[in-house]
C-alpha cells in the first residue's frame, strides 16, 4: 500500500469510530434534548483545540456474544484541549454507544487520561452520560469504577477535579462526581442516584420519577451533591469556563491574574444595600458585588442551604473565595446544611492557594431539635475545623452581628484570621442584647414592677455598651475598624501584603476532621 | 464556537415576604427555606410501637392479638436487604394489634405492632 493508501484506510477507519453509536442511537439521544458526547466536548473547549486519543481502543469482553460487537472507542471519547487557553484533560462518556456502559477498557482510557492530568498538572473534565455498569464484563467493570475512584482521591487537591452530569450516572458511578471538586447538572437531563425508581418500587412499593428522586433540582436545592445548576447544556458549559477562569490548574501555583476592573458602584451601592437595623435582612451577594472586581461574583451551590454564600470574586485581579453569612435567609444563621457547605469550600480554597475573604453576620446556630439530632454538632465543628487548618490568607470583615459561637466559627481571630476588619456597625459579642440581657439581668426583670419596661431598659443599657466592634477592638480581636465603603481597598491592601504568607503546622500524616 | 448564554443569577423575588425568625429572644426579618418549613416535627420515642427500621417485606408473623409475649420473642420476620431480620420483642407483655399483613411491604418506620 502506498502512503496515500495508508492514510485512506486511516480516515475510514477514523470515520467508522467517529460515528459513535450510530445514527439511530444519536437521533435517540438528540430527542430527548441532549447533544452527543464530541459535540459537548467541543462546544466546552476553545475552537479546534480538542485532540482525541484512544480513538481505536476496543472492548475486550468476550462473553455473552460480545466478542462479536463493535463499540466505537467502547463509550468514551477522551483527550486533551483549552478553555481560554488553559490546558484540560478531559473525557465524555458517549449514551449512543452501548448505552455509555462501563466496561473494563472504558475504564482504562478514563484512567489513562486522568493518570495524564496528574503528571501533566492541568484540570480534569469528566462529562458522565452512561447507563452504569456493563453488566456482560461482570466483576471487570466494578475493578474499573474502583481504578477511577482511587485517581480521583489521589488527586484530590492537587488538580481541579470538575465531573459534568448530563445524563443518567447511577449506583456505583455517582461516586466519582461525588469525590471531585465540583459536580455541574442540568435541568430534565441530569439524573443521579444510587437505586433507581425502579428498584425503589418493587422493594418499597414507593413510586417516585427519576427527576423527582434525583434529578438536577434535588441535587442543587436538597442533597447539596450538586454545585451548579442550568437549565440547558450550553449554559452549564458557559458556567464551567467561568469557574475555569477563576481557578489555578494545580494546587503549585495560583491562579491566573484577570484585567483589573473596579465594583460598578452606581449599581451595588453599599449604603443602598446595607441596612444598619441588625433585624432587616438584605442580600449578601450584593454586599460582595459592591466590593468584588467588576461587579462579578460566580457563586458555587447557590441553592443549598441558601443561609451561607460561597463563590468566587476577583480583588484587584487575583481570585479570593468569598464566604458570607446571608441575613436573606433564616437570618444567616449557621446549620447542618450550611456548615456542611462551609468547610467544603473553605478546604478547596486553601488547597489551591486561593485567599479567603469571610463576611460575618450572623445570629448564631439554627435553635431546634432536627438540628440537634441531625448532629449540628458534628457539622458545624467542620467549620472550626476548615478555617482553622486553612494557611492561605484569610482576611474576615464583621458587618453587623457576630455572637456567641457564630463569632469564633466566621473566621475569627482565634482561629488565625490573619486580618479581622469590623464595620461600625458590627456587634460583637457573647449572644444577642435582647438573650443576654433576659439572663443577665433576670432577677431585676423578674422582681421589678414592670417587667417589660425594666427588660427593654436593660437591653438598651446592655446594646450601648456591647453591641459594638469597639469592645472586640480593645482586646485587639478586631485590627481595624473601617467604614463600609472602605472594605474594598483595606481587602485589596491586605491581598498584597499576604502574598508571601506561609505557615506550617505541626507535621502530621493528615488530621480526623470531622466528616 | 459556542453561542454566549447569560448565566442566571439565582435571585429572590423582588418583593419577597419576610418572615418572622426568632432566635435568642430576638426577632429577625428574613426568608425561610423549604427544608427548614419542612422539617420533621420530633415527638418523643414510643416503646410500645414496634417499627420497621428498614424497609421490607413483612414475612411470618408469629403472634396475633392478645397473645402474651416475653422479651425477646421473635414477633415477625422482616424481609429486606436480602435478609430474614427477625423482629424480637422489646419486652415482656401483651399484643395489643398487629398492624401488617404477612406480604406487605412496608415503608421504613412502618409501625408494624402494637405492645401493652
Amino acid at each position: 500500500m502506498s502512503i496515500k493508501q495508508k492514510t485512506h484506510d486511516l480516515k475510514k477507519r477514523m470515520k467508522g469510530a467517529l460515528e459513535g453509536g450510530g445514527e439511530r442511537a444519536i437521533e435517540k439521544q438528540k430527542s430527548v434534548g441532549k447533544m452527543t458526547a464530541r459535540e459537548r466536548i467541543i462546544a466546552l473547549l476553545d475552537p479546534k483545540s480538542f485532540h482525541e486519543y484512544d480513538l481505536f481502543v476496543e472492548h475486550a469482553a468476550k462473553d455473552f456474544d460480545m466478542d462479536k460487537k463493535y463499540l466505537p472507542g467502547d463509550g468514551v471519547i477522551t483527550g486533551t484541549g483549552t478553555i481560554y487557553g488553559y490546558p484540560i484533560c478531559i473525557y465524555a462518556q458517549d449514551f449512543t454507544v452501548a448505552g455509555g456502559s462501563l466496561g473494563y477498557m472504558h475504564a482504562k482510557k478514563i484512567t489513562k487520561i486522568m493518570d495524564h492530568a496528574m503528571k501533566l498538572k492541568v484540570p480534569l473534565i469528566g462529562i458522565n452520560d452512561s447507563g452504569g455498569a456493563r453488566i456482560q464484563e461482570g466483576v471487570n467493570s466494578l475493578a474499573g469504577y474502583g481504578e477511577i475512584f482511587y485517581r480521583n482521591t489521589q488527586a484530590s487537591g492537587v488538580i481541579p477535579q470538575i465531573s459534568v452530569i448530563l445524563g443518567p450516572c447511577a449506583g456505583g458511578a455517582v461516586y466519582s462526581p461525588a469525590l471531585t471538586d465540583f459536580v455541574f447538572v442540568v435541568e430534565n437531563i441530569s439524573k443521579m442516584f444510587i437505586t433507581g425508581p425502579e428498584v425503589i418500587k418493587t422493594v418499597l412499593g414507593e413510586e417516585i420519577s427519576m427527576e423527582e428522586l434525583g434529578g438536577a433540582r434535588v441535587h442543587a436545592e436538597k442533597t447539596g451533591n450538586a454545585h451548579f445548576f442550568a437549565e440547558s447544556e450550553q449554559e452549564c458549559f458557559e458556567q464551567i469556563k467561568q469557574l475555569v477562569s477563576f481557578i489555578p490548574w494545580n494546587n503549585m501555583r495560583k491562579a491566573l491574574p484577570y484585567l483589573k476592573k473596579e465594583p460598578k458602584t452606581a449599581e451595588y451601592n453599599i449604603d443602598k444595600i446595607f441596612p444598619s437595623d441588625a433585624k432587616q435582612p438584605y442580600d449578601v451577594r450584593d454586599i460582595i458585588r459592591s466590593i468584588g472586581d467588576d461587579s462579578v461574583f460566580l457563586e458555587v451551590q447557590a441553592m443549598f442551604a441558601p443561609n451561607i454564600v460561597v463563590g468566587f470574586s476577583r480583588l484587584n485581579g487575583e481570585t479570593v473565595g468569598f464566604v458570607a453569612n446571608q441575613p436573606l435567609f433564616l437570618a444567616g444563621v449557621l446549620d447542618v446544611d450550611s456548615s456542611d457547605k462551609a468547610a467544603r469550600f473553605i478546604r478547596y480554597c486553601d488547597a489551591f492557594s486561593i485567599p479567603l475573604v469571610t463576611l460575618v453576620d450572623l445570629p448564631g446556630y439554627l435553635p431546634g431539635v432536627d438540628q440537634e439530632h441531625a448532629g449540628v454538632i458534628r457539622h458545624g465543628a467542620k467549620v472550626l475545623y476548615a478555617y482553622s487548618e486553612a494557611t492561605v490568607p484569610k482576611i474576615t470583615v464583621i458587618v453587623r452581628k457576630a455572637y456567641g459561637g457564630g463569632y469564633i466559627a466566621m473566621c475569627s481571630r482565634h482561629l488565625k484570621a490573619d486580618f479581622v476588619f469590623a464595620w461600625p456597625t458590627a456587634e460583637i459579642a457573647v449572644m444577642g442584647p435582647e438573650g443576654a440581657a433576659n439572663i443577665i439581668f433576670r432577677n431585676e426583670i423578674k422582681n421589678a414592677e414592670d417587667p417589660d419596661k425594666v427588660r427593654q431598659l436593660k437591653i438598651k443599657e446592655y446594646k450601648k455598651k456591647f453591641a459594638n466592634p469597639y469592645v472586640a477592638a480593645a482586646y485587639g480581636y478586631v485590627d481595624a475598624v473601617i467604614e463600609p465603603t472602605e472594605t474594598r481597598s483595606f481587602l485589596i491592601h491586605a491581598l498584597e501584603i499576604s502574598q508571601h504568607k506561609s505557615e506550617e503546622g505541626p507535621k502530621k500524616k493528615h488530621g480526623i476532621p470531622p466528616f | 464556537m459556542a453561542k454566549k448564554v447569560e448565566i442566571k443569577k439565582v435571585e429572590p423575588n423582588k418583593e419577597p415576604k419576610y418572615s418572622t425568625f426568632v432566635i435568642h429572644t430576638a426577632k429577625y426579618k428574613t426568608l425561610l427555606t423549604k427544608s427548614f418549613t419542612e422539617r420533621k416535627k420530633w415527638v418523643p420515642a414510643n416503646d410500645k410501637l414496634i417499627k420497621a427500621l428498614i424497609p421490607g417485606n413483612v414475612g411470618k408473623i408469629n403472634v396475633k392479638k392478645g397473645d402474651e409475649v416475653k422479651l425477646g420473642d421473635t414477633l415477625l420476620i422482616l424481609e429486606a436487604m436480602k435478609m430474614y431480620n427477625q423482629i424480637l420483642a422489646p419486652m415482656d407483655g401483651i399484643i395489643k394489634s398487629v398492624l401488617v399483613k404477612e406480604g406487605a411491604i412496608v415503608p421504613k418506620l412502618t409501625v408494624l405492632i402494637e405492645m401493652e
